[in-house]
């Protein structure tokens, strides 16, 4: 089973742990409506869908409202830590939490007592813990995006804000960025890195460039990289290959952004909607 | 089991590996409100010395959490104890992003600045879409700023508590500077 870590915008926003559904325009979990929007809920929404379409059991979801003061990030943490304890998840996926390298850390080791090792994919907060903590080659799969691939390169940076300018410029650089990430280990085993063109890499290695269908107006809207991430981890909890799995997510969040006929102000709940065809196209 | 245990053998957990900013303030009585005020809020932090590069403020310093130096500042503001300044703890020589990546849609344009992008529909200069970061202030902050207009949107720096927040702060200005001529 697919678990999913991860935040919602609300302060008072109580913990919550257990099976994700979707009704209308809302996730639930233990009777509590979330609205999908970019963010968490996206990438669980997305998820959700690709299960739906492959007749899997929904993820295990555990999200707390936080909205960057990081308690929230904290007590999911803590949590988490004593719960895995009684589960078995084949796949876990962490997202918007408070990048906080000791709780990585903690995360880790909470994990490394599991009977089986489960197959670790981090994006946004997360994935930066794991770079600051030093974790990173612990991971399977990070999704970054091309600002973020910047960050990875630059073994000097604590966090984006203060990724230096020579790796900024990196819109024809990718493979240079790749390479430097990896010598300095802080990139994942794989990479799903995100972009104009999306690049599946294995261990430095490109594996694969899927730039088609090329939708400009994907780019500038919030929560395109929260759904191939969640497509990313329904696929590869599916049993996919993970190279095949990457491949895939790349062409269906494409394809759904082009059935979207989207423009720079589409919101990303109307995008998702379009994951299952694009799917069944593929 | 165990997997992880050849690797961390050589790395236990290590609560120093968070990276850690400084504080600086002109004298020693308002590093001492400062840290009353943020510990009292359950910040992780501690007084130190300055680093050696540091040549202003007093002989005393407050070491925090640097991702969360947004919210830290915001609430020191508010309760009249601001730095003189703030920057990484480390040897100096990290500096905020200061560059942009300016993308023109036609009736749009967006503004990235580090990990987060800033979308505005130019004719009705409404903010259409915020993009990128990953800490979890930001989608609250794609709530609150998303659909208001530019002239009218809170300051992300009002809102948010961390580096994303700081980041998005400085693509708003930019794309103030952009659409809103003064």
């Amino acid at each position: 089973m697919l678990a999913i870590l991860g935040t919602v915008p609300e302060e008072n926003f109580p913990l919550l742990c257990g099976k994700a559904s979707i009704r209308e325009d809302f996730l639930i979990v233990n009777n509590q409506k979330v609205p999908i929007q970019r963010g968490t809920p996206a990438l669980v929404a997305s998820a959700i869908k690709i299960l739906e379409v492959l007749n899997r059991q929904p993820p295990f979801l555990y999200l707390i409202g936080d909205i960057g003061r990081g308690s929230g990030s904290r007590q999911l943490y803590s949590f988490f830590t004593q719960d895995i304890k009684k589960r078995e998840f084949s796949t876990i996926t962490f997202h918007y939490l408070m990048p906080d390298a000791d709780w990585c850390n903690r995360i880790l080791l909470a994990i490394d007592e599991l009977k089986k090792r489960p197959f670790l994919i981090a994006d946004a907060g997360f994935m930066y813990a794991a770079k600051m903590s030093g974790n990173a080659p612990l991971f399977d799969l990070f999704t970054p995006d091309l600002g973020e691939l910047a960050f990875l390169a630059d073994e000097q940076a604590p966090h984006p804000f203060y990724t230096r300018g020579f790796l900024l410029q990196e819109e024809n650089k990718v493979e240079e960025l790749i390479k430097r990430a990896y010598e300095h280990s802080n990139a994942s085993r794989y990479l799903l890195i995100k972009g104009r063109s999306d690049y599946v890499v294995k261990e430095g290695r490109i594996l694969s460039v899927i730039s088609e269908p090329m939708i400009e107006a994907l780019e500038p809207i919030g929560g395109t990289g929260d759904t191939i991430t969640g497509i990313v981890s329904a696929l590869i909890d599916s049993g996919f290959d993970v190279e095949k799995a990457c491949y895939i997510a790349s062409k269906i969040n494409r394809l759904a952004g082009k059935l979207s006929n989207p423009d720079p102000s589409t919101q990303i709940s109307h995008i998702i909607k379009f994951l299952p065809p694009a799917f069944e196209q593929i | 089991m165990g997997f992880l245990k050849g690797l961390f053998k050589k790395k236990a957990p290590r609560p120093s590996q968070q990276p850690r900013g400084i504080l600086i303030f002109e004298n020693t009585s308002e590093v001492i409100r400062a840290e009353g005020i943020l510990k009292s809020r359950g910040y992780d932090i501690k007084v130190v010395g300055p680093p050696a590069h540091v040549r202003k403020g007093c002989d005393l310093a407050i070491e925090i959490p640097l991702v969360e130096a947004m919210g830290i500042l915001h609430i020191l503001k508010e309760n009249g104890y601001p730095p003189l300044d703030w920057m990484p703890a480390d040897d100096g020589l990290l500096k905020p992003v200061d560059l942009f990546h300016i993308k023109d849609f036609g009736g749009y344009l967006m503004v990235r600045a580090a990990n987060m992008k800033i979308t505005v529909h130019k004719s009705s200069l409404t903010i259409v879409n915020i993009s990128g970061g990953g800490c979890p202030d930001v989608p609250y902050l794609a709530a609150m700023l998303v659909g208001k207009k530019l002239s009218e949107a809170p300051r992300p720096i009002e809102l948010g508590h961390t580096l994303c927040g700081y980041a998005l702060q400085l693509a708003y200005d930019k794309i103030k500077e952009l659409c809103l001529p003064s």
